[in-house]
């Protein structure tokens, strides 16, 4: 149903592996992740680019993709939570929210994680301050945030940054 | 599925108990990887994506509707009408309520009239999301508009307009609660305080996760499969399936990870018979996932309610002799579970506190808004709010210590077990030691100070807050007689299998439909002490499963009842497959049973670890091998065993309002800081400490989360979030951007501290706590009565934005009329 005109093709890169397809040019990139590629740890919360569950990085920055279009994203490296753990080993911070309880339902957790990756790459040092405004994207209906805010500091902290990253492409480095 | 590595290595050593250790979650290896699966990661071959249409108008006449266009648009599959879902359908869902309320009808969709904006008049199948948007769009409503009522306490007066024109009035339910002698105590004691009216807003938890659900009516077996995130299936399917004219056993409700509940998801059984139609008609599966302006407009909103006339005598030592108010609920324009909170919120007549002489009247009223369901502290919270606005404004009138007042009139750790006025039976506790772990952990010794230092002319005031709430557990669902005498339900319960699988696997199947929970972790940490082995060699399935067959009437998870039923589940059927495999250890090892011990997957005799039988082996004995059984062990082992775990309740006395409603109370004693900006109303946390006792925690760090996590939502829906209509009817935060969420930056670190009352009624000595009976929402409106200072305004509303708040201080400083008065009899103290 698709009219002449109105679809592009795109190409991006996610979690270093390259995908190119046809999207219709009023998809929305969190629905081309989810819908067309299946990639559907990245959530959806809200339809006002307010809670963040939909949370990405985006040629190296935090964005939420409920906010973007799918053609806008050509040529792009993305980084979602499924690009986070090694073949199932997870990395450092996935580690730290689930020793320390940071997550409950776990709806809002991909797009913490991504929140809380980029926060520690920007900021290897972060206070609880600077935590909380790192997330403050991102809504959390669980946990007050008590121990999404303590699961990231946990790793952080001189050494912490580096071991919650590890899922940096070179390409953004 | 990969578990956390390090949780892995943390959990196989030997300990004494699995149950008390906070052990990580089974569910986060998904979790933080994105693999759980939430309503909308679900789909089935050939499925089309629903939209619903929905009334603009809060109340219309539906004049026409034409779906011409919609369904000449490509792509599209189907489009249900109000008007063919009633033809489909045998009868309107049933009602709760009795009288005039059981007289309303309500259908899949509206039908006739539409009667809060968002009200679904017809609902599109199509190719796609965007196809089935469009063609929503280009479905033609006609709409006469008719008058709206949107405040509970005008729609019950005569002229308001009646929803629903069968039942002829906006009174969904009335009653009256008397206990004692109100009376008696009004006339007698030294002091009645006055409060004119005390208002608890409307809001949700607005769970991140909107609602959902993918439902296919199968032509060839009838079988209608709904793999959803709805709370309560059981009900769902008691509600639809004979309005849809289907047995119970034509439903496969199946649920895999929840985004978060919170009450909000028992009332969407209307979407959800309007999709089977939907796939009846299109003959394919149906899939709708609700976005968040839908939720907002459309899925459940909590319980508003508003007292009127409270009066409340006191004796001249500050003794509370007891309540009178009038009540009167918001619930909405359609009944979905309700009216259950005309009465659920009786669990906790009296709060924490001791006096025996009530009387509420008590009215569910019907508006032109979004209907209600339970939202966490269903009920429950709105009562616990307004007793504890009652002692604060008692404290403040009188002129007594809030602390002492509180500790002077609680139910004392030597009255347990403690029979309240309407029979309720509080099992355990200790608030005078909980209150001061709280006011100690806050330093409130320090913070008085610093509040007297402060003095005026800084700008700045700070308030002090106590919160006292009980968080009932595990209803007795025999209370929705005191509602409808003619209900056939009382009790509760929940189902669980144990099983040992052929190769030796352990699992575990629960009716419930954890949403955070954590309960695969507890689960398995319960049936992991019965089997001596680690929990991470049990598994326990993911979700809700009618196929599973361990489901009652009652499952789901809602009303903070797993810890008991749930887990009473799974530790009786575990210890009836521990029984079983020591059976067949027995004769596998030719020892006597009692000779006979369980240990990391193996039955072995004690003191002679080398005659041992692994769990394979007991298995291969039952399932491929029975031969070499006598008959009488193998006709009568499966290691199959289901366990359904019954509280131990009776049926209430319907004509006198008594009865024990609920198994257990856990309570929540909140103390918080805050600082208010004098000129501008903004209100900053400076402290907050949160002490519960649920009696025995399973699994301390999950029991904290759910403290957190309550004390999250509660302050935000102190001073941010609140659903607000305008007399039109327009829901003023359809999104989150009018919806202020509280944010990281806006809940503090919350100080945690616990004590431990085991309740003597449950199987485990736990008590359900994931409400947190909206403590939070006390605490910061005590709190602001605080700093609002001797003579200041009244804190009348459970909602208080920096403007109200600023309005408070405004008000504070002139002749206002407070809306509180204090009758002194002659003689009396002050």
């Amino acid at each position: 149903m698709t009219e002449q005109g109105t679809t592009h093709v795109i190409e991006v890169t996610i979690n270093g592996r390259l995908y190119s397809r046809t999207v219709e040019a009023r998809q929305l990139l969190v629905h081309f992740l989810r819908d067309t590629l299946d990639l559907t740890g990245t959530h959806i919360g809200c339809d006002t680019g307010s809670c963040g569950a939909c949370s990405i990085i985006l040629n190296g920055k935090l964005v939420k993709s409920c906010m973007m279009l799918a053609p806008q994203a050509d040529g792009a490296v993305i980084e979602t939570v499924e690009g986070l753990a090694n073949d199932g080993e997870l990395n450092p911070l996935q580690e730290s929210f689930s020793r320390n309880h940071g997550l409950q339902c776990g709806y809002c957790t991909p797009g913490m994680l991504m929140a809380g990756t980029y926060l520690l790459r920007e900021n290897p040092n972060p206070t609880e301050e600077e935590i909380r405004r790192g997330i403050k994207g991102n809504i959390c209906r669980c946990t007050g945030y008590v121990n999404i805010v303590r699961s990231i500091m946990d790793v952080a902290g001189g050494h912490g940054a580096e071991q919650a990253d590890g899922i940096v492409g070179e390409e953004q480095r | 599925m990969s578990a956390t590595s390090g949780s892995k290595a943390a959990t196989r050593e030997r300990v004494e108990s699995w149950s008390g250790q906070s052990i990580p979650r089974k569910e986060d290896g998904r979790l933080v990887q994105g693999e759980g699966s939430f309503i909308d990661d679900l789909g089935l071959h050939g499925q089309g994506y629903a939209w619903f249409v929905r009334s603009p108008y809060a109340h219309a006449r539906i004049v026409s509707v034409d779906t011409s266009a919609a369904v000449a648009l490509e792509g599209v599959y189907a489009v249900l009408t109000g008007e063919e879902a009633r033809e489909m359908c045998v009868v309107p869902f049933f009602q709760i309520a009795p009288g005039d309320g059981a007289r309303i009808e309500e259908w899949p969709l509206a039908v006739d009239k539409v009667r809060y904006q968002g009200d679904a008049v017809a609902v599109v199948l199509a190719d796609s999301r965007d196809t089935a948007r469009d063609a929503a769009e280009l479905v033609e409503v006609e709409y006469e508009p008719l008058a709206v009522v949107v405040d509970g306490v005008e729609a019950v007066e005569h002229a308001a307009p009646v929803l629903h024109e069968k039942a002829g009035t906006n009174v969904a339910w009335h009653g009256v609660y008397d206990y004692g002698d109100i009376d008696f105590a009004l006339e007698h004691a030294d002091h009645v305080v006055k409060i004119d009216r005390l208002h608890f807003h409307r809001f949700s938890s607005t769970p991140l996760e909107c609602n959902g659900a993918v439902v296919d009516w199968d032509k060839g077996s009838g079988v209608i499969d709904v793999k959803s995130n709805i709370q309560m299936p059981m009900f769902a399917a008691m509600v639809i399936g004979p309005s849809l004219g289907v047995a119970i056993n034509k439903f496969s409700f199946s649920s895999r990870d929840i985004g978060g509940a919170f009450g909000n998801k028992i009332g969407f059984y209307p979407q959800i018979a309007a999709l089977a139609l939907l796939s009846k008609k299109a003959g394919r599966p149906a899939k709708w996932t609700e976005y968040r302006t839908e939720h907002m407009l459309s899925s459940t909103h909590g319980n508003e309610r508003t007292f009127l006339d409270i009066e409340v005598p006191v004796m001249a030592d500050g003794t509370i002799l007891g309540v009178k108010a009038r009540a009167v609920d918001d619930v909405g324009a359609y009944l979905h579970y309700e009216p259950l909170g005309a009465v659920i919120w009786s669990q906790v007549l009296t709060g924490c506190y001791k006096f025996k002489n009530v009387k509420v009247d008590f009215t569910s009223a019907l508006t032109n808004k979004c209907p209600v369901a339970p939202n966490r502290g269903y009920s429950r919270m709105q009562q616990l709010w307004m007793l504890e606005r009652v002692i604060d404004i008692v404290a403040h009138e009188l002129d007594f210590d809030p602390v002492a007042l509180r500790k002077l009139n609680f139910v004392q750790p030597e009255d347990y077990p403690y029979q309240t006025p309407n029979g309720c039976v509080y099992d355990s506790g200790n608030l005078p030691l909980s209150l001061d772990m709280a006011l100690e952990l806050a330093d409130v010794e320090t913070w008085r100070r610093r509040q007297s230092e402060m003095g005026t002319g800084t700008g700045k005031r700070i308030g002090i807050g106590i919160g006292s709430t009980l968080d009932s557990g595990t209803n007795n669902f025999g209370q929705a007689r005191i509602v409808n005498p003619d209900l056939p339900f009382s009790g509760n319960g929940e189902a669980a299998f144990a099983k040992l699988d052929l190769y030796g696997e352990v699992n575990i199947n629960v009716g419930t439909t954890p949403q955070g929970q954590g309960h695969e972790t507890t689960s398995a940490q319960v049936a992991a002490d019965i089997l001596n082995m680690s929990p991470n060699d049990v598994t326990v399935t993911i979700g809700f499963d009618q196929a599973h067959n361990a489901t009652v009437g009652f499952s789901g998870t809602y009303a903070s009842q797993f810890a008991v039923t749930g887990l009473g589940a799974v530790m009786g059927a575990t210890a009836k497959l521990r029984d079983e495999i020591l059976e067949v250890g027995a004769f596998a090892l030719q020892a006597p049973k009692d000779d006979l011990e369980l240990r990391d997957g193996a039955c072995l005799v004690k003191g002679d670890p080398s005659r041992s039988i692994p769990f394979i082996g007991i298995a291969n004995l039952i399932y491929t091998n029975n031969a070499m059984l006598p008959s009488e062990l193998s006709s009568r082992i499966d290691l199959n065993c289901r366990y359904v775990y019954i509280p131990p309740f009776e049926v209430p006395d319907v004509e006198r309002k008594m009865g024990n409603l609920t198994l257990t109370y856990a309570s929540q004693i909140h103390v918080c800081v805050v600082e208010v900006d004098e000129e501008t109303g903004v209100v900053e946390i400076l402290s907050y400490v949160a002490v519960d006792d649920c009696g025995k925690r399973i699994n301390p760090q999950i029991v904290e989360g759910q403290v957190h996590g309550a004390v999250g939502l509660g302050i935000a829906a102190a001073l941010y979030e609140a659903f607000e209509y305008d007399e039109d009817g327009q829901l003023q935060e359809p999104s989150f951007y009018e919806y202020h969420v509280g944010t990281a930056m806006d809940i503090p670190d919350i100080r945690t501290g616990n004590i431990e009352s085991p309740s003597p009624f449950t199987p485990n000595g736990a008590k359900g706590m994931g409400e947190g009976g909206g403590a939070a929402v006390h605490t910061i409106c005590s709190a602001l009565q605080d700093a609002l200072g001797k003579d200041g305004a009244i804190v009348f509303d459970s909602h208080n934005t920096w403007e109200r708040v600023y309005q408070l201080l405004q008000s504070s400083q002139g002749n206002e009329p407070r809306g509180v008065r204090v009758i002194s009899r002659e003689g009396g103290a002050a």
